[in-house]
Parts: structure tokens; C-alpha cells; sequence
């Protein structure tokens, strides 16, 4: 199918995700605006007016109530989904590069930039899921990172740990109750930054991605490496399908660089590997600038991709996605049935 | 207490100096002290005379003396003997110690007359080597080293599936690999720093040279151990001989050869010398020479021309027993070897010659017996004279044929691979000098009398030419007009010889031409048949055409003419930055690379079967060069290969079901290993969704959706609206 084109942001995107039904997406640039779209048509649905910078994250709760949002203004912000009503601005002395609900929507971590004197963090908030209601300015947690900055964390299964992805390529498991770091590993080359972290339906595993120019699946609970996908180009995105065995990498010559080579040198696609044998399977072409978020639709039937050029492409996969298969998964399929 | 001199530990108490071996050190930076007899020399070889002749001969001495230097008033001490006479050699004092070190460069070894030679060596010297305990009094003969077992230097042209080798060189690293069509190279040896700028093959595959800044090292047999090192400080390039019996090395640097600059194997005789000719199989210098400046011209505007120097510059003949240079413009100068003497001791003298090529491969003539080398040259027009075409048959030196030329611009000479055609491709511009043309005149050199046979129906300028290899067809590109900001579009032309009763070659006509092309390079199967038109090196276009010039069509479509050829396009491909192509030996595979010497965009390789089917490719960073290992000329008869040829259905049926059981193991192999994999992956899912039972949480479930309480409860709603953005009325009649 042909994909649709979000063309509503002035500036570079940063994050595009879809909410837990898959019926809506939410994207965020630098232009300080927060977009909802529809994901069937690409019609939009709403902004969100308010951010005074340009905005690094979006996340949204698992009943598609509360919009957490976090940018270059130093605010975290909680949205009302549905009006659009600004509900909650924590203020920071630093940028928020990210923000992620917990599986249940009852928390919310925030990772904040390290500059100006002050090392990163990532802090932790209880969320009343009663948009009506109080949230709280108290943090439950404040994890601070010594060494290395954290670029990406998410909440693991049951929120049990937090797992932070570091710019010197380092992954770590923190306890969420306690903030104790209970395990760091080198997962990427070394002082090569994590830019992304997704997880896997259940959070049992998790795909991070790097300027390395690989993809990785990791373990949550031992941060074993299980899979590894190379490229030929420095990553910003990565994203597991649910449904099919797929990952769906993005990324391109870093932003800087591209003027200076040809839009064949970018290599701004879209990449489908096999998530079990590691494998290319395809590419799909269309932005002309590095890829800076890839989303999966969370019932595998399409995904998105916002890229540095501006757009959002919204792509609905077409039968053969679903069809293709190796001939050992048709043997295991064909004695599974 | 923080740590100072006072209390450092005295940690080499139990060191004794005492027992460390100095001496090489001490040899090394012995100083020479300036003895006062620098500047003196011996010059023996002379002849010997009584008395009254001494002032005659010293006199004479003098003038010889003084050519290099000035000798001391009565620097000249020639000792008489008992019985009044001299003893054959003199004491020379020159001025100072250079003139004396000069003396000795250019006098030694010279002729005084038909019986004595000089012999000059510095008095110094004879201290040096001739000093107590040096030398020993009692000959002694040197012991010859026990045999040493060397490797088998070709062991891999006994690859049982007949594979061909490949060097890589990439980044920092070079690699020797076996081709595995469309399977990843398999590694032979891949060693970091293994060369300094270039690799480079010998011309029959034996040996892989590495440059350094030391000079040349030979590489070769199954440990890829080194088997020779050449050295040359600041060595810039080098050619092997046809036959792999010698080398030449060249620097852009005169080497500095004395005493302060010692180099293994190298004498004072190289000082200043930019080529070098190595015996390859003792690894020593046969002779040294300096580069001829070539005079510095102006173009048509005045501005000077940027000389390029020609290379190879010592051009061998194909039996590896003359090599040749030419000087621009006076003379070519012939070497016999191995001697490396000048072939009857002077130059050919040929005026004003610009170019000369030997011929590839001995030439078969008719009529003649004595199978001769043969090299064409020729000379631009010169005064009144015409410009000459020339073949020389060495060593006889006997000119075969001439062929004088008009309104010549230039010329290129292309000899065909067996050495039965020269083609010279000349560039022809009309009396008033504005346009130009080209003209070809081939030399048929086997046939009696060698008759020259021209084809000038080509109205634009031949940008690149190339002979079939062993066969007798050519494929030539022509550049129109220069169109602005675009490079000239170039058309492709096809020639072939007349298919004449009794197997003979007619004439050669042309047999298409493909216009509006951006070709620029011609690449043939080193078997002949079938050739690449590339375009190589250019921003807009990167296409290889890939050409069968033997296509079996049908029979009705005859032709009026019977031409040699039936042409048709296989495939055309594109390889972004294509810089180089490479045939493998074989014929059976081409490589086309994109090298990081030209630029940096898509460093790499791809690898085609000779009908343009893409097998590999391979994108590497700092990808550099790409280069086949050459096969030495096979060791069957015609008769044997002829056999091979007409019993190939047998063989391919062989080789065709080891390609396929190949396959299929490799196919298992692959299958097994995803199948591995697959069954890894959910027995780990298994482990996880288990964990999660044990924690209670919720499973991925409905196709990845969280199965929550409230998935029951949702109802859905189907809501309309309707929105009406204008409205207006209209009557119809």
C-alpha cells in the first residue's frame, strides 16, 4: 500500500509512537509542537500546544488517557489525551531526552541531559491515572548516572527493573524500587552513544540500536545479547514487529554529514531483518534524511517512521510482509498445526 | 613522604654494565677520523716503464686525473723497483677528499689502452679492508650453504575444483583470497601492513611484491613466506620482466649510496641512480641507471607541458633477453642480458623517435627462420621527412618494414597479444591543422613482406583501442565534439576480419558502432570473445556493457559479408564509482572495483561471471586494490587443449554436479543453522513466558496485545458525521 505522508511539522522529527489500540500516533519535532494523527488515513487529530523547545520524547499511557511529553525546555509534561489540556509540568535544570510510561501506566521515568555542571539522571514519578486528579512533584526515584550519561531507559516486565542505555554504548539493569544498579554490560562498541531502546510486547527482551552501525536484542533479566544486527550505517531507531519475526531498523548518515554526499550515499531506509536469523530482508526507501524514530504498529500490521527531512511516513503492510516465510519456520508452522 | 632524588630506589644494583656486548654498537658509531689521506688514491693497472718514461706516462696519467678533479703539484708518486722500473701503480694526491671520492667513481675500471685498465681505489680503503687480520693470507674457500628445501612456489595451481587466487587490499590490510564465486572469499593469508603503497603480482602469478620505504620484498609458496628483498630506499615502482628472471626498480629519489649510507647489496656504483635491474633468482643488482631528463617542451600556448614519465621505462622483450629504453627523440638503447650489456656496445640511432613497443610474444614470420624479437617504433615528421612507422628485428637489427606517414599528430602502437598484428593508431590532422582523424594502419606481421593494410573510415578520434587477445578482432571508442559542461559522448565500434576461403584473415571491416555512448574503457577476456565496455571514472555514468563478438544465431540472417564476428550485447550493469576492471585469468570471472585511490564513495567490489550475471558485492571501507593472481602459460599441447575443448560436454557434466552437491551441503548447512537458531529462540521464549508466569504477569497474547480486564467491557461505537462546507443553488433550464 502506498504509505502516507504526515507532512504537519516544520522541523526535524524525534519520536513518533502509537498509542496501545494502534489507532492513534503521536509525534513530536522540533518545531515545539505535539501532533496526534489517526494511523488509518493520516488525518490529524490535534496539537499540543505549550513546549517553549524543541521536543526530544513522546509516550503515551496504556489507555490512551495521559500524554507524557519532554523537550529542550527542561519541562516534562502531562497531557490529556483526549482535550488537550496541559495537566502537569515538572521543571528541570537540564533537557528531558526521554520519558516511558510503565507497562501498567502507574509510573513514569524521565531521562534527563547532562550539561551546564549537572550529571545526568533519570527520575521516576508515581502517575495518578485520574486525568482529573493531583499528580505529585515528589520523585519516587533519582537514579544518577556517574560515568556515562543514560540516553535511553524504559521500565522492564512488572516494573521490576529500569534498564538504561548509555552513551558510551553500555547498557545497565537498575532495580525500580531501589535505584541500585544491579548490572552493567558493554552491549555496543565502546564511546559509541545507544540512540535507541523498544521493547519486545511482553518486555522480556529489548532491541537497542547504535551508531555503531548494529542493532542488538538483549535479555532483560541477564542483559545477554541474543541477536545482533549489522548495517552499513550509524542507527538512530529500532523497533521489534509483533506477529511476524521481524525487527525494522532506521537510521542514516548522521544529519551533519548529509549535505556533503549524495542522497544514494545516505542510505536513508527503512531496514527489515529477520529477528531470529539475522538476515536482510528489505528495505523500504522514501525519506531524504536519516531516520530518526521507526514505531511498530503494536498489532504488527504497519509501521512509522519520522525522519530528520521532517515527515512522518505512515506505512500499512501489504500481504506479502505476512506471507514470507523460511522454509524452516513453513516446517515448524506446517508441525504446529 | 612524596619521592625525591635522595630516596629513589636503587633498583639496578645486580645490573653489570661489564657484561653487555658493546662491540656492534661501537663498529656501528665508530667515528672515522679524517686520517690526512682522504684525498689520496692508488691507481693501479698501469702500464709498466723504465725510468725515463715516468714523466711521460705520469703526464699522460694527468690528463686523466684531471678530468675529475685537480690532482696536487706533483701529486703524482709513481715508485720505481729495484731494477729502475716503475712498479705499475701510482700514489695521486688530489685537493681534497671529494675530488679523491670522485676519482674513484669515475675512473675505475676505465681503459688507458687496448691493455691496461685503471684500477682507483682510495688509499684510505686499503687500510680499511687491507689492515692485519682482515684478510686472512691463506685463501679459503667459501663454504657453500647446505640446500634448503624451498616451498613449492605455484602449489596453487593445484587447486582441486581449478579456483583462482585474488589479492585484496584494503584499509591497512592485504589479503590473498580464493575466489568462491558467490560464497565469501576464502581466506588464504590476510596480514596487517603488509605493504607500505601498492601490491602488484608477478607477471605469472608467482610472487606478490610489497612495496616499503626499504625497497621491494617478494612474497610467495604456501606459507606466503618472503622469498626475495630488493633493497632500494624510497622505491616507487617496479616491473617484472615477462618471464619473471628480473626486475626493475625505480625512485623518483637518486639513491644515495656511500659510506655514510650503507645498503645491503648496494655499491658506491648506484649512487645517484634511479633504476635499478635485480636478477630476481639471486636477488642481485645487475645494473644501475640514472632517469633521462626528458627536455622540458611548451605546448601550442606556450605553457610547459607537464612531462610524464613513460613506465615501464626498460621495456622487455618477451623472451626476456633484451630489455630497451629509448631516449626521447635520439636513440633506443638495447641490453642484452643477463649481462646487462649494451647490445654491440652502442644505441640504435633512431632520430626522433617518440614511442617504441616490443612485441608480445616471439614473432612467427614467414619465410624466416631465425625467430627474431621485434619491436615497432616511429618518429614524427621531421623537416621535409615524413613521419616513419618501423618494425627492427633484434639482435640483428635488421629494419623489417617502414612506413612513412602525413599530417601525423600522433600515434599510439598496439601490438596484438600473439605478436601477429601491429596496429598504429594514427592520429591525422587536415592541412589546416583544425580538425583531426584517425587512421588505422595494421602491420600483418606473420605474412610475407608484411603488408600494411589501413582503415580510415573512422571520422572522430580513437580514445582507446584494443586487439582481441589471440584472436585477430578489435574494439575501438571514438569522442565526438566536446559538448559544454558534459564530457564528449563516445561511440563503441566493433571490427572484424573478412571470413576468407582456407582459413585465412582478410581484410578487416567494421562491423557495428554503438552510438551516444559514455564508454571510455575496453576490457577483453584474457581468452578472447568476449570483452566489457566500461565507463570508468566518471560522475554521471557507471555502466558495463558486456559483449559476446561469437553469438550463435541463427542461420538464416546471413549477411552479405561473412564477417568473424556475430555480435550481441549479454548484459549491461551498473557499478556506482567503478574504477577498475579486472578479468581473472581464466576468463571466467571480471571484477569491477570501486578503489579508494580514486575517491571515497562506496569503496568496494563486485564480482560478474563473464556473461554480466552479478555473483558478489561486497561494499568495503577503504577498499583499494583488486588484483587476480596470474596463471603461468599452460603446459598442454595444442593437440591436448583442442581434445579438452571438443570433449567439454564430459567435463562440464562433472563439474556441474560438483557445483550442485556443493550447493546442496552448503544449502543444509544454512538450513540447519537457521533451524538451530529458530529452535533456540523458543525454547529462550519459553524460559521467559514461564518466568512471567511465575511473577504473574499479564502474557503476550491476541497477536502482541496485552490482554487487559477491561478488553471485555469495550463497546464500539460508530459515530457519523456529517459536515456541510458549502452550499449554493443553481437552476438548470
Amino acid at each position: 500500500m502506498r504509505p502516507i505522508l504526515l507532512s504537519g511539522h516544520e522541523r526535524a522529527l524525534t519520536q513518533v509512537k502509537y498509542n496501545s489500540d494502534g489507532d492513534i500516533i503521536f509525534s513530536v519535532s522540533k518545531d515545539h509542537v505535539v501532533c496526534a494523527w489517526f494511523s488509518h488515513n493520516g488525518e490529524r487529530l490535534g496539537t499540543y500546544h505549550g513546549h517553549q523547545g524543541a521536543l526530544w520524547t513522546v509516550d503515551v499511557d496504556p489507555t490512551s488517557t495521559l500524554l507524557a511529553t519532554g523537550g529542550a525546555d527542561n519541562t516534562m509534561r502531562l497531557w490529556d489525551v483526549k482535550s488537550g489540556k496541559l495537566l502537569k509540568t515538572w521543571d528541570f535544570l537540564t533537557s528531558i531526552k526521554r520519558v516511558e510510561f510503565s507497562s501498567d501506566g502507574r509510573q513514569i521515568l524521565g531521562v534527563t541531559e547532562k550539561r551546564s555542571g549537572q550529571l545526568g539522571t533519570i527520575v521516576v514519578y508515581e502517575i495518578n491515572p485520574d486525568p482529573e486528579g493531583e499528580q505529585t512533584d515528589e520523585q519516587s526515584l533519582r537514579i544518577v548516572c556517574e560515568d556515562a550519561k543514560a540516553t535511553v531507559a524504559g521500565f522492564s516486565y512488572q516494573s521490576q527493573f529500569i534498564i538504561a542505555g548509555h552513551e558510551d554504548g553500555t547498557v545497565s539493569q537498575f532495580d525500580a524500587k531501589t535505584g541500585e544498579l544491579l548490572y552493567s554490560t558493554q552491549v555496543h562498541e565502546a564511546d559509541m552513544q545507544i540512540t535507541d531502546l523498544q521493547w519486545a510486547p511482553d518486555r522480556t527482551y529489548f532491541i537497542t540500536s547504535s551508531k555503531d552501525k548494529t542493532a542488538k536484542i538483549v535479555a532483560t533479566e541477564t542483559l545477554e545479547v541474543l541477536k545482533s544486527y549489522s548495517t552499513d550505517t550509524p542507527l538512530n531507531s529500532a523497533a521489534i514487529a509483533p506477529v511476524k519475526d521481524y525487527v525494522i531498523l532506521g537510521g542514516g548518515q548522521a544529519a551533519m554529514d548529509v549535505t556533503t554526499t549524495s542522497a544514494r550515499q545516505g542510505k536513508f531506509e527503512a531496514r527489515f531483518y529477520h529477528k531470529i536469523f539475522m538476515e536482510e530482508i528489505g528495505r523500504v526507501r522514501g525519506h531524504f534524511g536519516p531516520l530518526n524514530y521507526v514505531a511498530v504498529h503494536p498489532q504488527g500490521t504497519g509501521y512509522c517512521s519520522g525522519g530528520e527531512d521532517g515527515y512522518v511516513r505512515v506505512h500499512h503492510f501489504d500481504k506479502p510482509y505476512f506471507d514470507f516465510m523460511y522454509e524452516v519456520e513453513r516446517e515448524q508452522a506446517s508441525a504446529n498445526l | 613522604m612524596a619521592p625525591s632524588y635522595e630516596n629513589l630506589p636503587l633498583e639496578d644494583d645486580e645490573f653489570d654494565e661489564s657484561q653487555i656486548d658493546f662491540a656492534d654498537l661501537e663498529d656501528q658509531y665508530q667515528v672515522r677520523l679524517d686520517e690526512g689521506l682522504d684525498a689520496f688514491v692508488v691507481v693501479d693497472g698501469l702500464p709498466v716503464v723504465p725510468e725515463e718514461n715516468r714523466a711521460k706516462l705520469t703526464k699522460f696519467l694527468l690528463r686523466k686525473l684531471n678530468s675529475v678533479g685537480k690532482v696536487k703539484e706533483d701529486g703524482v708518486f709513481m715508485p720505481l723497483n729495484d731494477e729502475g722500473k716503475t712498479e705499475g701503480f701510482a700514489f695521486v694526491e688530489y685537493n681534497s677528499p671529494n675530488e679523491a671520492v670522485a676519482a674513484v667513481k669515475g675512473l675505475h675500471g676505465v681503459a688507458i689502452d687496448k691493455k691496461h685498465t685503471m684500477a682507483v681505489n682510495k688509499l684510505t680503503d686499503i687500510d680499511r679492508y687491507g689492515r692485519e687480520g682482515r684478510i686472512d693470507e691463506e685463501y679459503h674457500p667459501p663454504e657453500a650453504e647446505p640446500f634448503q628445501q624451498k616451498e613449492h612456489v605455484r602449489s596453487w595451481l593445484g587447486d582441486s575444483e581449478g579456483r583462482d587466487q585474488v589479492a585484496m587490499y584494503r584499509g591497512e590490510k592485504v589479503g590473498v583470497f580464493w575466489n568462491n564465486k558467490e560464497d565469501t572469499p576464502e581466506p588464504v593469508v590476510d596480514r596487517e601492513n603488509w605493504t607500505e603503497s601498492f601490491i602488484q603480482w608477478s607477471p605469472q602469478g608467482t610472487y606478490l611484491a610489497s612495496m616499503h620505504a626499504q625497497g621491494v620484498q617478494l612474497w610467495g609458496g604456501k606459507s606466503w613466506s618472503r622469498q626475495k628483498r630488493f633493497s632500494h630506499p624510497g622505491v616507487n615502482l617496479l616491473d617484472f620482466s615477462p618471464n619473471e628472471n628480473y626486475l626493475t626498480t625505480w625512485s623518483h629519489r637518486p639513491l644515495q649510496v656511500d659510506e655514510n649510507h650503507p645498503v645491503p647489496l648496494l655499491s658506491l656504483e648506484e649512487d645517484g641512480k634511479n633504476f635499478i635491474i635485480w636478477d630476481l633468482a639471486t636477488g642481485k643488482p645487475i645494473r644501475s641507471f640514472a632517469t633521462i631528463d626528458v627536455p622540458s617542451s611548451t605546448d601550442a600556448e606556450g605553457n610547459p607541458v607537464k612531462k610524464k614519465m613513460q613506465w615501464p621505462s626498460f621495456k622487455w622483450s618477451s623472451d626476456d633477453k633484451y630489455t630497451a629504453r629509448m631516449t626521447q627523440g635520439q636513440s633506443v638503447s638495447i641490453y642484452e642480458l643477463p649481462r646487462m650489456n649494451l647490445l654491440d656496445k652502442q644505441s640504435v640511432k633512431i632520430e626522433g623517435v617518440v614511442d617504441f613497443e616490443w612485441a608480445p610474444a616471439t614473432p612467427k614470420r614467414e619465410a624466416i627462420k631465425a625467430y627474431e624479437q621485434l619491436f615497432c617504433y616511429w618518429t614524427p615528421e621531421l623537416g621535409s621527412n615524413p613521419a616513419k612507422v618501423g618494425l627492427m628485428s633484434v639482435p640483428s637489427k635488421e629494419i623489417v618494414r617502414t612506413r612513412n606517414l602525413f599530417n601525423v599528430s600522433d600515434a599510439k602502437l598496439h601490438w596484438q597479444s600473439e605478436g601477429a598484428y601491429v596496429c598504429v593508431k594514427v592520429d591525422r590532422h587536415s592541412k589546416s591543422k583544425k580538425s583531426l582523424a584517425t587512421n588505422l594502419e595494421i602491420f600483418r606481421v606473420r605474412e610475407k613482406g608484411v603488408p600494411v593494410e589501413v582503415v580510415d573510415s573512422i571520422k572522430d578520434t580513437v580514445i582507446n583501442f584494443a586487439w582481441e587477445p589471440k584472436g585477430n578482432r578489435f574494439v575501438l571508442i571514438t569522442a565526438g565534439e566536446a559538448t559544454a559542461g558534459a564530457p564528449p559522448r563516445t561511440a563503441v565500434s566493433f571490427f572484424a576480419p573478412e571470413r576468407i576461403k582456407g582459413g585465412a584473415v582478410g581484410n578487416f571491416f567494421h562491423v557495428r558502432t554503438i552510438d551516444k555512448k559514455n564508454s571510455n574503457g575496453i576490457y577483453w577476456s584474457p581468452k578472447g570473445r568476449f570483452v566489457v565496455v566500461a565507463t570508468l571514472q566518471s560522475q554521471q555514468s557507471f555502466e558495463l556493457d558486456f559483449w559476446d563478438l561469437s553469438f550463435e544465431k541463427p542461420k538464416e540472417e546471413k549477411e552479405e559479408k561473412d564477417l568473424a564476428a556475430n555480435l550481441q550485447l549479454m548484459n549491461t550493469v551498473e557499478h556506482y564509482g567503478v574504477t577498475d576492471i579486472e578479468w581473472d585469468p581464466t576468463g571466467r570471472y571480471v571484477a569491477s572495483v570501486a578503489s579508494a585511490f580514486r575517491h571515497h564513495m562506496e569503496n568496494g567490489y563486485h564480482l560478474y561471471d563473464f556473461k554480466g550475471g552479478l555473483l558478489r558485492e561486497e561494499h568495503i571501507d577503504r577498499f583499494k586494490q583488486w588484483l587476480w593472481r596470474p596463471r603461468p602459460p599452460t603446459l598442454l599441447s595444442k593437440e591436448e587443449q583442442s581434445e579438452i575443448r571438443k570433449n567439454l560436454r564430459n567435463y562440464s557434466k562433472l563439474f556441474d554436479e560438483q557445483d550442485l552437491a556443493k550447493k546442496n551441503t552448503a544449502n543444509r548447512q544454512v538450513v540447519e543453522a537457521r533451524r538451530q537458531q529458530l529452535e533456540d529462540w523458543l525454547s529462550w521464549r519459553e524460559s521467559q513466558i514461564e518466568l512471567l508466569k511465575e511473577l504473574g504477569a499479564e502474557i503476550e497474547l491476541n497477536d502482541g496485545k496485552m490482554q487487559r480486564e477491561t478488553d471485555g467491557e469495550v463497546k464500539e461505537v460508530e459515530e457519523i458525521v456529517e459536515e456541510i462546507i458549502d452550499e449554493s443553488e443553481e437552476v438548470i433550464s
